[in-house]
């Protein structure tokens, strides 16, 4: 049915949105806040200069976080491990990158690598469980978050903290040959001058980059016609030639390797460090980013654009009286809507599609009978 | 004076979007009768049975069991006033035992708890009164097909059935059990038991039936009976125009060897024999035929020629070529095509667009990929000239395969194979479930591959398929080939018998 | 003459249960024997056990029902969330055995938007699991927000001390009160006498009979009602055939649909429960994130223990035991781990009677790894202890994985009257 695609993509998403304002609304009556007060704080304060330099600062992360389980997602692999990935990664590569000092351009590539590897290393354990075990992959990357955040405690505390006897707990820092440029100096070309502090992180370019290998390697290179099948059928793809086991693998080893840049743009461009308070939960955002975007660059980046409009905007909240959790539930609300919307959506489309094949037929049997 | 009908449809019409399933459908079916329903796929015989057993309502008419009007809402309905249905396809949770499938839903209580004692009773009581013997604790994953459908059988006499409906209850039997099912149909009917019997098998309803009502695009044709009518009349009827005939022609058989399989054997998880030293070669120009029951090693024989059975044993050469120790992917693009015995399982990607399904085995190489890339100029203008060919009603090559009916499915997957120009084509059940029309078409297609040289592997449950199209036929029995035949002297009943290992075991 | 291994093949499955955990217990005691503790049978740890597996087997048979019908729920971590929730809310404002009610009711809610998304929608299961677990905790965090946030002792992430179950102990053996009346405390005495085996039987036993509650009986209860419930009733039967070929039931008229409803929910209600009793008897306390994954390993327990209720206990235990330790001494650990190498090399050994050489290979390997583990290390750190029960269900079902049968139509797509 043509205009199917736009329906499921566009559409759904929108009617989502749309049904989780509503019962965000309807949650705020309940504990009498005016929701349409609420609302236009939250953009006032999240449509300054800053706050959507924070916004997209925020949604960096969460965007290649999408990525992450996206690629799982497409051939459907729930690779809930993208959490305990990035932070085992951005702890190691924090330690490690601050061990040494090379020109500024390898300095930063080899912390990102060493972030993949650590990532795709990490996550590449599940992959191995699933393959040879049978192990259901969101049981073990679930197990591996909990154990993640158990060694990462244990070699933080133990071996990878400076030992400066200061409050901060923190590894040392990174030699600045090794930090990302803020990209204040491009806005400034387009006449955009934020108040100091206020920093958009150098790795929305690595982001973007990011984002359309994503698209090329899913969409149009040989491996992601395998993945897609893989998702869509899978008999059908083993018959045509698809290894699965060395389908799981791979892209179990892809996705955790694009988790391990998930604390990069943190890490790289504002911290420097890995500190005890390093930001947590970006990966399990990161799929209601992925549900939200429907594993499609665009509709992610626009997800992540979102959420970090919602996390930015909601600061406000909590200087106006109303709680600021409320974002959690929509964002909460705005998963489930999307997935359920969604399913209705695609039912309906392919309902046409089928009864206009039923048409065809008919048409064609009495066509040879006459 | 006329007695009461057991069952007594008329003016019934169901409609769904596109199609109209039965129209103005007069039926009567007489107490303690066999009587039969035929009509090709798409008559109209499925839905009227739904109907008739609750599961589907219809938009006009008035049914009758014995002579009162009913309207069921559901199977429960048509269950308690004495209908009881055997489907095509077996209604059985593997994992439950023979009696866990027969007593549900309507399970004897004692208190509290099921009375399995009871039940286990009623069913061996019902076992020996109509010659369906069962184990009531038996597992049904391990039963063979005949047993469950036994099984199924004993499910609705269970439940005090007195008129059953046995839907293409032959389509997976051999001669041997259709025999043995026909007599427990003539059991069945001395007990005063209704027996309404679909098939598409003539020759077998002449046997049994004692009318015979036949239906053709949703409509009631006529009611005969089997002495007034024969074979061929019946079909006429069916069809209303001219049978297609697999016919014989000349050997285009060369001598060249296009693959040669030499004991090859496999066995399941639980060290179980899947395949057991099969042997046989296919020469250009060939078509090999593989007769046998379904679950006699079909689908184990045909993943392990295409590589997806690592621990498969023996050799493959294709052309030469040996191709033993390579994967899926590579024996693909060696030249092995594949026609998948479910085209919707193994051979499309139902959401994706025609130019992606087409792409479907062949998307490592031109003219779907350049390189690393997808070529998707080049799929198009491919599956443009497969729709083209193989006259695929589809508007184009960007609509998704959901939008193709079975028959354009089929030719479309048929296509793609054939213009990749395989050593070998496997060809799995290739004319199963599609109209007339489109299978004519895939025969043409397969005279036409075997014509250019190309060899082909026919499996086929269709025993005059496989007599009509094979220039010689393997019969694969308990994994292992038992026999080979030459088409042109072979009948159905020869075939058949060493189908179910008759033959050889008399020969022993 | 039959071999060993015939004849235990031939062993009804009750009795073979019960020589596996005696089996265990005498593994224990050795290994405690060999370390030289005393406090590795002893009725403390084996109570602490008890305590921290209740929640994990009500969260496993929380998953048993719901897959049993054909419905995965990976949203379990979800509904136990709403469970501690409303569990804390529950007793805070009307007192502990309301919020029990509650606890399963917030459970239970979430169960009904799993079942609406998975049954009536068709949503993936998994994705709407997911989806659940995500909205579980913002619902959750609002909630806080709005009435924890402004008590004493309350904040966004947590819940002014609440009112827990009280506990008794059994009387007799376990030193408990009989009208009133202090009895002995049989099981007591003989964990005292140090005596090989027994002791150690006794310590274990008595940890569970001594300083329990009517939730833990609760719990504990539900595996053979469950087991009954699922097997021998209608009901049951009805239910388990919606999750092995729900086409088959509908075709004899059993209400699928509302079947998976009933189940789901039930499940939700379960893991809801499980949740009270993390704030009612472990904590005392609503904690945001004091679930920690128990809903999953609950689903591990449930995988592990083929989708069987007293495979879901056992199971239970033994991820109760492992999560015990990280409050145990170091020596209770060392005995943990040198119980576990002997576990496996004694599966190994058996592997090779059985002829099962690939077992016997990994498991004798794997076994050697961990007893070398044991002579190396003096003092498991604190930190890595806590990842104990996530190691344990992950080595488990790396183990048991691929021997396993789960119900033939679990996660399947179901629509009511889509013929097969």
């Amino acid at each position: 049915m043509r205009g199917g695609k736009f329906l499921t993509s566009v559409v759904a998403p929108v009617i989502a949105l749309a049904i989780s304002f509503l019962i965000a609304s309807v949650v705020l009556r309940l504990v009498d806040i005016d929701p349409l007060t609420a609302y236009q704080e939250m953009w006032t304060f999240g449509t300054t200069t800053e706050s959507l330099i924070s916004m997209v600062n925020r949604a960096v992360p969460l965007f290649v976080s999408a990525l992450a389980v996206g690629i799982g997602f497409k051939m459907g692999l729930f690779n809930i491990g993208v959490e305990g990935a990035y932070l085992l990664a951005a702890l190691v590569a924090a330690y490690i990158g601050a061990l040494y000092s090379i020109p500024a351009v390898l300095h930063v590539l080899s912390i990102l690598l060493i972030a993949m590897v650590v990532g795709a290393a990490w996550n590449g354990i599940a992959g191995w469980l699933k393959v040879k075990r049978g192990v259901h992959e969101v049981i073990s990357t679930i197990m591996l978050n909990f154990i993640a955040f158990s060694l990462s405690a244990y070699l933080f505390l133990n071996y990878f903290q400076e030992d400066t006897g200061g409050l901060i707990v923190a590894t040392a820092l990174i030699p600045e040959t090794g930090w990302l440029p803020s990209f204040n100096p491009v806005l400034g070309w387009f006449g955009i001058e934020p108040r100091v502090g206020s920093e958009l992180h150098g790795f929305l370019l690595i982001a973007i980059v990011l984002g359309v290998l994503y698209h090329y390697l899913v969409n149009r290179s040989r491996f992601g016609y395998d993945l897609r099948a893989s998702g869509i059928n899978a008999p059908a793809a083993r018959a045509s030639g698809v290894n699965p086991k060395r389908m799981i693998m791979t892209t179990m080893l892809i996705s955790g390797g694009i988790a391990g840049l998930v604390g990069m743009s943190t890490l790289l461009g504002f911290s420097h460090r890995y500190v005890q308070d390093f930001p947590t939960g970006l990966g399990f955002t990161g799929i209601a980013v992925a549900l939200l975007g429907r594993n499609n660059p665009v509709g992610m980046a626009f997800g992540a654009l979102l959420f970090g409009f919602l996390d930015r905007s909601s600061l406000i909240l909590d200087l106006k009286d109303v709680p600021r959790e409320i974002v959690t539930i929509f964002q909460g609300v705005v998963v489930l809507a999307v997935v359920i919307v969604y399913e209705v959506i695609s039912r309906l489309v392919q309902r046409q599609t089928v009864a206009a094949a039923a048409k065809a037929t008919v048409e064609e049997t009495e066509a040879v009978a006459s | 004076m006329a007695q009461e009908s057991a069952i007594h449809l008329s003016g019934v019409t169901k409609r769904y979007p596109g199609v109209v399933a039965n129209k103005d459908v007069e039926f009567d079916v007489g107490v303690g009768e066999v009587h039969a329903v035929v009509g090709e796929n798409g008559a109209g015989k499925s839905t009227l049975m739904k109907i008739i057993y609750g599961m589907v309502r219809p938009d006009e008419g008035i049914i009758r069991i014995r002579g009162k009007e009913v309207h069921f809402r559901s199977p429960k309905d048509a269950i308690d006033a004495g209908i009881g249905m055997v489907h095509q396809h077996f209604m059985l949770a593997d994992n439950f035992t023979v009696l866990e499938n027969i007593i549900l839903g309507s399970e004897p209580m004692n208190g509290v708890q099921i009375d399995f004692q009871t039940a286990s009773d009623r069913i061996k009581e019902l076992g020996e009164k109509y010659g369906l013997r069962l184990d009531p604790g038996t597992r049904v994953e391990t039963l063979s097909v005949g047993e469950r459908q036994r099984v199924e059988i004993i499910k609705v006499l269970y439940r005090g059935a007195q008129i059953l409906i046995l839907d293409e209850p032959t389509a997976v039997l051999v001669p041997q059990e259709v025999d043995d099912l026909f007599d427990s149909i003539r059991e069945l009917k001395a007990e005063g038991e209704t027996v309404i019997f679909i098939s598409h098998k003539l020759d077998e309803v002449l046997t049994i039936a004692d009318s015979i009502t036949v239906m053709r695009a949703g409509e009631t044709v006529g009611t005969t009976t089997p002495d007034q009518i024969d074979a061929g009349q019946l079909a006429e009827m069916m069809i209303g125009s001219e049978l297609p005939t697999p016919e014989t022609r000349t050997s285009t058989v060369q001598d060249e060897v296009v693959l040669e399989v030499v004991e090859l054997s496999l066995q399941s998880e639980d060290d179980r024999d899947l395949l057991s030293d099969i042997s046989f070669t296919i020469h250009k120009g060939e078509i090999v035929g593989i007769a046998g029951v379904e679950g006699n090693g079909q689908a184990p024989l045909v993943d392990s020629l295409v590589g997806l059975e690592a621990t498969a044993t023996g050799e493959v050469h294709l052309a030469g070529e040996d191709v033993t120790n390579d994967e899926a992917k590579d024996r693909r693009a060696a030249g092995i095509g594949l026609i998948p015995e479910d085209r919707q399982r193994q051979g499309l990607l139902l959401p994706s667009p025609l130019w992606e399904n087409a792409a479907l085995g062949h998307q490592n190489g031109p003219p779907y990929a350049k390189g690393p890339w997808i070529d998707k100029k080049g799929a198009r203008a491919q599956t443009e000239e497969i729709i083209r060919r193989f006259a695929v009603k589809a508007p184009g090559p960007d609509v998704p395969a959901t939008a193709l009916s079975g028959g354009n499915q089929q030719k479309l997957v048929v296509g793609r194979e054939v213009m990749a120009n395989p050593k070998v084509l496997i060809a799995a059940q290739p004319t199963r479930g599609i109209d007339i029309g489109a299978q004519a078409a895939v025969w043409e297609e397969l005279k036409a591959a075997r014509q250019a040289g190309m060899g082909v592997l026919l499996i086929s449950a269709d025993l005059d398929e496989l007599i009509g199209l094979s220039d010689t036929i393997h019969v694969l029995f308990e994994g292992e080939l038992v026999a080979e035949l030459d088409p042109a002297e072979v009948t159905p009943e020869i075939l058949g018998s060493h189908m179910t290992g008759a033959k050889t075991e008399a020969e022993s | 003459m039959m071999t060993m291994a015939q004849r235990l093949s031939e062993f009804p499955r009750r009795n073979l249960y019960i020589l596996l955990a005696l089996g265990g217990v005498l593994t224990l005691t050795v290994a405690a024997l060999v370390v030289g503790t005393d406090f590795l049978t002893s009725p403390a740890t084996a109570g602490a056990a008890l305590v921290l597996a209740v929640p994990i087997l009500l969260a496993g048979l929380g998953g048993l029902y719901s897959e049993r019908a054909g419905v995965v729920n990976i949203g379990l971590e979800g509904m136990m969330i709403a469970g501690t929730w409303f569990a804390a809310w529950g007793s805070w404002q009307f007192g502990p055995w309301y919020g029990v009610l509650l606890g399963a009711a917030g459970g239970a809610a979430f169960g009904l938007l799993h079942a609406l998304a998975t049954v009536t929608f068709n949503v993936d299961h998994i994705v709407s699991g997911v989806a659940i677990n995500i909205l579980g905790l913002g619902a959750m965090r609002f909630l806080s927000s709005i009435t924890y946030n402004s008590e004493t002792g309350g904040s966004v992430v947590q819940s002014p001390p609440v009112e827990g179950i009280g506990e008794f102990s059994v009387p007799f053996l376990a030193g408990g009160e009989f009208f009133g009346r202090q009895t002995s405390d049989i099981l007591g005495w003989l964990d005292e006498q140090n005596w090989f085996f027994i002791s150690d039987l006794a310590g274990i036993l008595g940890g569970f009979l001594g300083d329990v509650n009517w939730l833990i009986l609760l719990g504990l209860a539900l595996v053979p009602f469950t087991a009954w419930l699922l097997w021998r009733t209608a009901w049951g039967l009805r239910l388990r055939s919606c999750g092995e070929d729900p086409w088959a039931a509908e075709s004899l008229g059993v209400s699928v649909l509302r079947m998976k409803y009933f189940a789901v929910v039930i499940s939700g209600a379960l893991a809801g429960l499980g949740g009270a009793f993390l704030v009612l008897v472990q904590a005392g306390i609503y904690r945001e994130g004091m679930t920690a994954g128990r809903g999953f390993i609950g689903l591990g327990t449930l995988i592990f223990g083929n989708w069987l209720p007293a495979g879901v206990l056992g199971g239970a235990f033994v991820f109760g035991f492992g999560d015990s330790l990280r409050f145990s001494g170091p020596d209770v650990v060392r005995a943990f781990i040198l119980a576990i190498a002997i576990a496996l090399i004694i599966v190994a050994i058996y592997s090779v009677t059985r002829q099962s050489t690939r077992r016997a290979i990994i498991s004798g390997s794997i076994g050697a790894g961990v007893l070398v583990f044991y002579m190396l290390v003096d003092d498991v750190p604190g930190q890595l202890l806590t990842a104990t029960p996530y190691l344990i269900t992950l080595l488990v079902l790396a183990a048991a994985s691929q021997r396993l049968r789960m119900p033939a139509a679990d996660g399947a797509r179901y629509v009511k009257g889509e013929a097969h």
